[in-house]
């Protein structure tokens, strides 16, 4: 039981009519990094608040380590966020900043300035401990906002969608730190974003929500291969969801008519009947001769991105959204096009 | 983990309040040392003594609601036990407490009926001083943090324990004496109850008359009230808006100057204008006698009457307007009319079809303000009224005149309550659901687009001689106190000054021997004194508005801001009314006139609050509670410091609101603290121009030397990208000073 620490059990969060967060469940084992992943309004945002201690539950329980802090306020919480604002104390300096947590817990003088000092070091800032917040970059201040947190030592670190003021070049090195950061210190976090190869990129373990409820908690590489549902698929990698019919199941593995084609896939729990099959983009192989098709098919739209090619296909199965890395061969608009399904991405849903 | 909470400080304050201090209102002061250890004396001696010594029994009781939570020091205090001792405890405490103010007092029993039933009772009780005071701030304090262990907004001690504070605050000072209004209508002049008296005032002819309509001499007041009221409303915002309109949206060229009387209500007295009217219009006004000389006909005392009073009124209240349809004019989105544009409208159309339409809700706003300006204006009826008579002078008649009817009073005070809470109910409604905010977060370029040039020119032909009209009437002000007689002799002279302010050498030093010291040196310490409560209060008030949330959020919200609709005559009759007896017996000491103010100017240090907190990111708080700081920590390290600006302006605009007062504390004053407003009035209903012209003067340089060195400071003021600047006190305009 000790290696868990946060675990919500039937966590309910209204305000006045509207269900923010709904009857979720979920553990988050020491050291991990986990995501809390979903479109905006899904209820990330308030699940990490009630972590935080900055909303209490309607209903349910929330523990931290061994306790239950389910009435707790924020400040008696063993945890430390990191706010999208950053929400740096604008009248103070960086290392009165990032010393505020030990001071207002009255820690001696001497030890607060020492421990700050360690942190700014550790986010490589040491030498700026002296300017306002106004005087750093997005991204320093960025990092302050991260000192400030990792300095109280925290149970939990908690993220509100941290990059999301960060241009996408500088976005991509801070949460290799953070990710590298929290590893090195053995710290758990949880992390909200809305942008999924972030959850992908850094996450020991992703939930996933949708309209206030979990839709899927898994590695990044189970959410990504085996999604749980049409949402999951759609959400994470831009699946094609597509109506294709189980004639039979036999073993593992389910007898799938998709469009004119046949394939074998496992059945994932799926009784024989319409189901829906999840394609991803880069799971569908293109050829130009329409013979052998699988599908056919006709390019409506295509989109030259230097290391691939996006393109809109026209076929009885719906529009396909599809990547071809050949961009020596670029299909034209208008063209005819046969659609073969690839041994990866391609996997069997629930709705 | 959890930190201590307060409790111990709570019952210290209770136990000191209730064993050491004088349970009794002090006659000298709690600075006169007399009153130490000093139980021997009925007056002096503290609750216990009072109790024990002085045959007072019926204070013993309260000993047990202050020794019970003693059992909780150094305990867990949020477990439900605890918190149900402790919501008990001060409870019953402050009931109590309250129940035997209100029902034994300075001639026995509160209520004729208990002597009935008990007997005639031999010991009487006073008003109740600081040991009552302190008491019954602990018993609120142990109810609230009883409350908070319960799990009442989070568990929050400090943030239940400001409501709780704040609402005690409001019910005793705010609707505790406006239900007093409302009973003393009820009385007779015997004071018995008396609902047939009620009705008969309510219906009485100078009231609600109608007789000028049928050629007849008069009609009632509220009616006349009203018509003066929605002439001024109607005056003053077509006023406003042609100002706004030149300041936004043309290239005329003394832009500043214009802003500038946007200042003007702010340092303005509030019967100056009215002065300055007399000085123009009145009989030997300049204009009357140049007429009179021209013509050949006598002057005459046309301009006390209706149109005085409106024109004054208009005079003295378009500023006020003109800084809500700058910021709605500001409001409209220049994006929206260059879309206009765009789509082949002309400039005329654009405006009439686009930017007026979207002005809408503000020309209703500022109408609605200069509305219950109107109404709780008091100082200029009284000065240019005439025989024209509004409510709030009916008050003062009812109360200071010959006919001294305290009953009638309260009755046109109803009236005048009534009215001024429906256009302000009406404000809010308005400002609640018809605001097209065109101003959104993003960056909103674009110009904004030239008036039409018939349009432009009707504003330059209202706004220019106006302007040219104000810079006028308080260059007259200024000039006026300078001359002998206005109008007879117009030799240079400093009497006025002299009189007023003079300073000889005498025998033993300086004698400030000038007649206005008294007053001046009273209305300045007094304003101070208040302006501190007020910002402190407003304050705290607007960040429980903006940050917190709690049940009931709407009906505090609406009782803290109501007093901005409560005229300040109104105001006035139910402080005399209510603390003229015990329980709080304050009348005729410097404290009602501070309460006075505190109460009346909360709602500018609510918006000057709730103006900077809208502009400091919520998660600032949220940062340093997760980081382990307690409400009261984040309040103080973080708010407190970034909201300096704000505190800055709530401070100097009660203080000068409080210096410019009248139409309240002209029945609070008394002979020993008597205010610059009362006593310039005093000098202008003796005749006596000239000095209460320089008087005004005085004030309205003083008033612009505070505000002066309050913009060089905030302007000094710089916090980078999250700057909070000072707000600025938009809408800011109590209901008649």
């Amino acid at each position: 039981m000790s290696d868990i620490t946060v675990r919500f059990d039937e966590v309910t969060k209204a305000f006045g009519e509207t269900v923010a967060v709904k009857e979720v469940s979920f553990a988050i084992e020491k050291g991990h990094l986990v995501t809390l992943l979903g479109p905006s309004g899904c209820g990330k945002t308030t699940t990490l608040r009630m972590i935080a201690g900055l909303e209490l539950p309607t209903s349910g329980r929330v523990h931290i380590g061994e306790r239950d802090v389910t009435n707790l306020p924020a400040t008696d919480r063993d945890v430390a966020m990191v706010f999208q604002s950053y929400a740096l104390f604008p009248h103070m300096t960086v290392l009165e900043n990032v010393g505020y947590g030990l001071r207002v817990s009255g820690r001696p003088k001497s030890e607060v300035k020492e421990r700050a000092e360690q942190a700014l070091t550790l986010v490589g800032l040491a030498n700026l401990g002296a300017r306002l917040p106004s005087e750093l970059s997005g991204g320093q201040q960025q990092r302050v906002a991260v000192a400030r947190a990792v300095v109280l030592e925290p149970e939990v670190l908690l993220f509100d969608e941290p990059l999301s003021n960060l241009d996408a070049k500088l976005r991509r090195r801070v949460r290799e730190e953070i990710r590298e950061l929290q590893q090195r210190l053995g710290l758990t976090a949880v992390y909200v974003t809305h942008d999924q190869e972030e959850a992908l990129a850094i996450s020991d373990q992703i939930v996933v929500m949708n309209n206030a409820v979990i839709a899927q908690v898994g590695q990044p590489r189970e959410l990504y291969e085996a999604p749980a549902d049409r949402f999951v698929a759609d959400f994470i990698g831009d699946a094609n969801v597509v109506e294709v019919t189980i004639t039979a199941i036999d073993g593992e593995l389910a007898e799938v008519i998709i469009g004119n084609a046949r394939r074998r896939l496992p059945h994932r729990g799926l009784a024989p009947g319409p189901a829906h099959l999840a394609i991803r983009p880069e799971g569908i192989v293109l050829a130009a001769d329409p013979a052998e098709a699988a599908i056919g098919g006709r390019i409506k739209r295509a989109s030259y991105l230097g290391s691939h090619v996006e393109y809109d296909i026209e076929t009885p199965l719906g529009e396909l959204f599809v990547t071809d890395p050949d961009v020596n061969h670029i299909h034209v608009v208008g063209q005819d096009i046969s659609l073969d399904l690839g041994t990866h991405g391609v996997t069997l849903v629930r709705d | 983990m959890k930190k201590a909470g307060p409790l111990g400080l709570w019952l210290a304050i209770g136990w000191v309040g209730f064993v050491l201090i004088p349970w009794y209102a002090q006659s000298r002061g709690l600075l006169d040392p007399g009153w130490i250890l000093a139980w021997d004396r009925q007056s002096t001696a503290p609750g216990l003594q009072q109790a024990l010594l002085h045959g007072r029994l019926w204070l013993l009781p309260l000993v047990l609601p202050l020794l019970a939570p003693l059992v909780l020091l150094g305990r867990r205090q949020d477990t439900a036990a605890a918190a149900n001792l402790l919501i008990a405890c001060g409870a019953l405490g402050t009931l109590y407490l309250l129940a035997q103010g209100f029902l034994i007092i300075h001639r026995g029993w509160g209520f004729a009926f208990l002597a009935d039933w008990f007997g005639p009772l031999d010991v009487r009780q006073f008003g109740i001083g600081t040991g009552a005071a302190l008491t019954l701030l602990a018993f609120l304090m142990l109810f609230a943090q009883g409350i908070a262990a319960r799990g009442a907004v989070n568990g929050d001690r400090f943030v239940v324990g400001s409501i709780t504070l704040i609402v005690a605050l409001v019910a005793a000072f705010i609707f505790f004496p406006v239900a007093r209004i409302l009973t003393g209508a009820l009385q007779a002049a015997d004071g018995s109850f008396a609902p047939v008296v009620f009705v008969e005032r309510f219906l009485d002819t100078r009231i609600w008359g109608l007789g000028c309509l049928a050629g007849g001499p008069r009609c009632g007041v509220a009616w006349n009230t009203l018509t003066l009221a929605i002439a001024t409303g109607a005056g003053t915002t077509l006023l406003g808006l042609a100002f706004a309109l030149v300041v936004t949206r043309t290239a005329f060229p003394a832009k500043r100057a214009l802003r500038a009387l946007t200042i003007l209500p702010i340092i303005t007295p509030p019967f100056v204008v009215s002065l300055a009217i007399i000085l123009l219009f009145g009989r030997s006004g300049t204009v009357t006698q140049f007429f009179a000389d021209l013509l050949g006909i006598d002057g005459g005392r046309w301009i006390y009457g209706f149109w005085g009073v409106w024109l004054a009124q208009v005079l003295s209240f378009t500023p006020i307007a003109f800084l809500v349809m700058i910021g709605v004019v500001e409001g409209v989105s220049p994006s929206l009319e260059e879309a206009s544009q765009t789509l082949r409208a002309s400039r005329w159309q654009t405006f009439t079809t686009v930017s007026l339409p979207l002005m809408r809700p503000g020309l209703a706003n500022a109408f609605l303000l200069g509305f219950i300006e109107s109404m709780a204006d008091f100082g200029n009826p009284l000065v240019l009224g005439g025989n024209f008579q509004v409510l709030s002078t009916e008050i003062f008649f009812a109360i200071v005149g010959a006919q001294h009817d305290p009953g009638r009073a309260a009755m046109l005070a109803i009236v005048l309550l009534a009215f001024t809470l429906m256009a302000f109910w009406a404000q809010q409604q308005w400002l609640g659901k018809k605001q097209y905010t065109s101003v959104s977060g993003k960056g909103d370029a674009g110009m904004p687009t030239a008036l039409p040039t018939p349009l432009k020119w009707t504003a330059y032909a209202i706004t220019v001689p106006w302007a040219v009209f104000t810079a006028v009437m308080y260059s007259m002000i200024l000039f006026g106190g300078f001359v002998e007689i206005w109008g007879r002799d117009h030799s240079f002279t400093l009497r006025h000054y002299q009189d007023a302010f003079g300073v000889t050498q005498g025998a033993f030093g300086l004698v400030w021997s000038g007649t206005a010291w008294n007053s001046f040196t009273t209305t300045l310490w007094i304003a101070f004194i208040s302006a501190i409560p007020t910002a402190m209060i407003g304050l705290l008030t607007a960040w429980l508005l903006t940050r917190q949330q709690f049940g009931g959020k709407a009906a505090f919200e609406f009782g803290t801001m109501l007093s901005f609709a409560i005229p300040g005559t109104v105001i006035g009759v139910a402080y005399i009314i209510a603390f003229n007896v015990p329980p709080l017996e304050i009348t005729g000491t410097g404290i009602i006139l501070i309460l006075a103010f505190v109460f009346r100017n909360m709602p500018v240090g609510v918006r000057a609050g709730i103006a900077t907190l809208a502009q400091l990111d919520k998660s600032l708080d949220e940062a340093s509670l997760t980081h382990r700081a307690t409400t009261f920590q984040t309040v103080r390290l973080i708010l407190m410091p970034l909201m300096k600006p704000a505190m800055l302006a709530a401070l100097v605009y009660s203080f000068v609101s409080a210096m410019t007062a009248i139409s309240a504390v002209i029945f609070l004053v008394s002979a020993r603290y008597e205010l610059a407003t009362t006593y310039i009035l005093n000098r202008v209903e003796a005749g006596n121009f000239g000095l209460a012209i320089a008087y005004s003067s005085v004030l309205i340089v003083v008033m612009l030397i505070v505000i002066g060195i309050f913009q060089f400071l905030i302007g000094e003021r710089r916090l980078g990208r999250r700057g909070a600047a000072a707000p600025a006190p938009a809408g800011f305009a109590g209901a008649g000073r």
